[in-house]
């Protein structure tokens, strides 16, 4: 396995997209702790769908994809935070609509232009070759900003995510924190969506959290636990995605699913030796 | 000087009237229990205390020395609380943030002062556990000592013993009284039961959309909204 790794290493463009993959991956597992934990899981997943209809429109007009999908990502991260707090209309459907909506737009303005073309397909299911240079920059300072921001506010995102509130009440600006959370999962879900694709990116949020809830039972380990679990998966997953010339965010899925199982089984041995 | 004064206070939600002409004090190391159906105004009430809700007209007075901020609240338990892996100690830390200034880290005295907590609740041996292992009413004792965490002089509680067992909610109840009697902090609790109120307490606020009754809890049981609510208990 470290030959492979190795040999995956000679290739410089791989090299990127390994780097950019593995801080994506773990802004991604970071973020999901707070997202997961406060029911917010299916934003990830709005966000995903929107991100594809603005890649392919910026594919179509011609603009650089990440300076249209970032802003109108984030836009449509508050719409979602709206929706999922509402409660006059049902959160959850809203948000279903409008992932739907957003696809749909998304392939019926490439294929009256340009067709499905590769670059649609990427976006779809991912690809670490769609990765330019300028991009990778973008996303290794954005990837930090995120990494730096989780460890500054790291009590505070805690009080929020374990209870608003609470929060609320100690004078802690919670929409604030939830639109900046928002704000913060739109851009990793952008960057990572060109490798992992519009369909899968929402698995870097929520998966690695559930892993490492299976067996961490404390905040912070569960906190350190799932970052781990993102860059190991990220790390495996994109070996088997090379050995098997497999598409990448699909390898990653299905080491996310042997790990999660894993995990679960563990967890579940753990509990029943402990309670005799 | 009364701790907490409000005069003629009234809330809106959407414009429509939720809570009106609301008249009581809270006097320091009071034990007060709001009361009233479901939808009542409580939670509204708790949330103007609370700073989050300003009245629509009249006001909220606070004394010298206390803002909504250094109020330990607790409030009702989420769903989403059940499974959420914490341990006891980094849930009563939490509520250490109000002194915390714009430091990004807890201070040895923040720490300190929620391991004081979580001994004042009698979760000393619990500290390490786990938030979702823990039974109904220890799990209540957490967010009690997360709120003491927060305060030295008023605690708000909202149910406090929802969903809790006959056994657990006695023990909460001797907690609270504890934490009054002994160590003078002021207490506010919501609560939909009129019994509590008017065995719990020393003060006792019955809403119904505005302030059907507030004295101290022995008037209130003698009296004919109290002895209504109680059922003939009240003598």
């Amino acid at each position: 396995m470290i030959g492979v790794l190795q040999e995956m290493l000679s290739y410089p463009f791989l090299v990127r997209a390994l780097t950019v993959g593995l801080l994506v991956a773990l802004c991604a597992s970071l973020l999901g702790v707070s997202l997961v934990l406060k029911r917010f899981s299916m934003i990830g997943d709005g966000l995903s769908h929107v991100g594809f209809g603005a890649l392919a429109i910026a594919s179509v007009v011609g603009i650089a994809p990440l300076y249209l999908a970032i802003p109108v990502c984030i836009a449509a991260s508050f719409l979602l935070l709206r929706m999922s707090e509402s409660t006059r209309i049902k959160g959850d459907a809203a948000i279903a609509m409008l992932s739907a909506g957003a696809l749909a737009i998304g392939v019926m303005v490439v294929s009256m232009t340009t067709g499905m073309n590769t670059d649609v397909y990427n976006y779809m299911f991912g690809s670490i070759l769609s990765l330019s240079a300028a991009d990778a920059t973008l996303s290794i300072v954005l990837s930090g900003v995120v990494l730096v921001l989780f460890v500054l506010f790291y009590p505070r995102l805690f009080a929020v995510t374990f209870d608003e509130s609470f929060s609320r009440a100690t004078g802690i600006p919670t929409r604030v924190y939830n639109a900046a959370l928002a704000t913060l999962a739109s851009v990793t879900v952008v960057l990572g969506m060109r490798m992992m694709g519009a369909l899968l990116i929402s698995s870097l949020i929520i998966f690695p959290v559930l892993t490492a809830m299976r067996i961490g039972k404390r905040y912070l380990s569960v906190t350190i636990l799932s970052a781990v679990v993102a860059a190991a998966v990220f790390i495996l997953g994109m070996i088997v995605s090379y050995v098997y010339e497999a598409p990448s965010g699909a390898s990653i899925v299905c080491v996310n699913i042997v790990l999660f199982l894993l995990f679960a089984v563990a967890g579940a041995i753990r509990n029943a030796v402990t309670k005799k | 000087m009364s701790l907490i004064q409000v005069n003629n206070a009234a809330f809106r939600y959407d414009g429509k009237e939720v809570v009106s002409e609301l008249n009581f004090e809270v006097e320091h190391c009071d034990y007060l229990c709001i009361v009233g159906e479901n939808g009542s105004g409580k939670s509204t009430l708790v949330k103007g205390l609370l700073g989050l809700k300003s009245p629509y007209s009249g006001a909220i007075t606070f004394s010298e020395g206390l803002t909504a901020r250094q109020i330990g609240y607790l409030p009702q338990q989420k769903e989403s609380q059940r499974d959420f892996p914490a341990s006891v100690q980094e849930v009563v830390l939490s509520g250490t943030l109000n002194s915390m200034g714009i430091r990004p880290f807890y201070t040895r005295a923040q720490r300190n002062n929620a391991l004081t907590q979580i001994e004042r609740v009698g979760m000393l041996q619990h500290k390490n556990a786990a938030f979702r292992e823990l039974s109904g009413g220890q799990q209540q004792r957490a967010l009690l000592a997360r709120a003491l965490a927060a305060t030295q002089k008023l605690l708000i509680l909202d149910e406090p013993i929802a969903s809790l067992d006959p056994v657990a909610t006695a023990d909460m109840y001797h907690l609270i009284e504890e934490i009054n009697k002994h160590h003078g902090v002021t207490v506010i609790m919501v609560s939909h039961d009129p019994h509590a109120a008017a065995h719990e307490a020393n003060h006792v606020l019955h809403l119904e959309h505005q302030q059907l009754f507030f004295g101290t809890a022995s008037d209130y049981r003698k009296s004919d909204i109290g002895k209504r609510f109680l059922g003939g208990e009240g003598r």
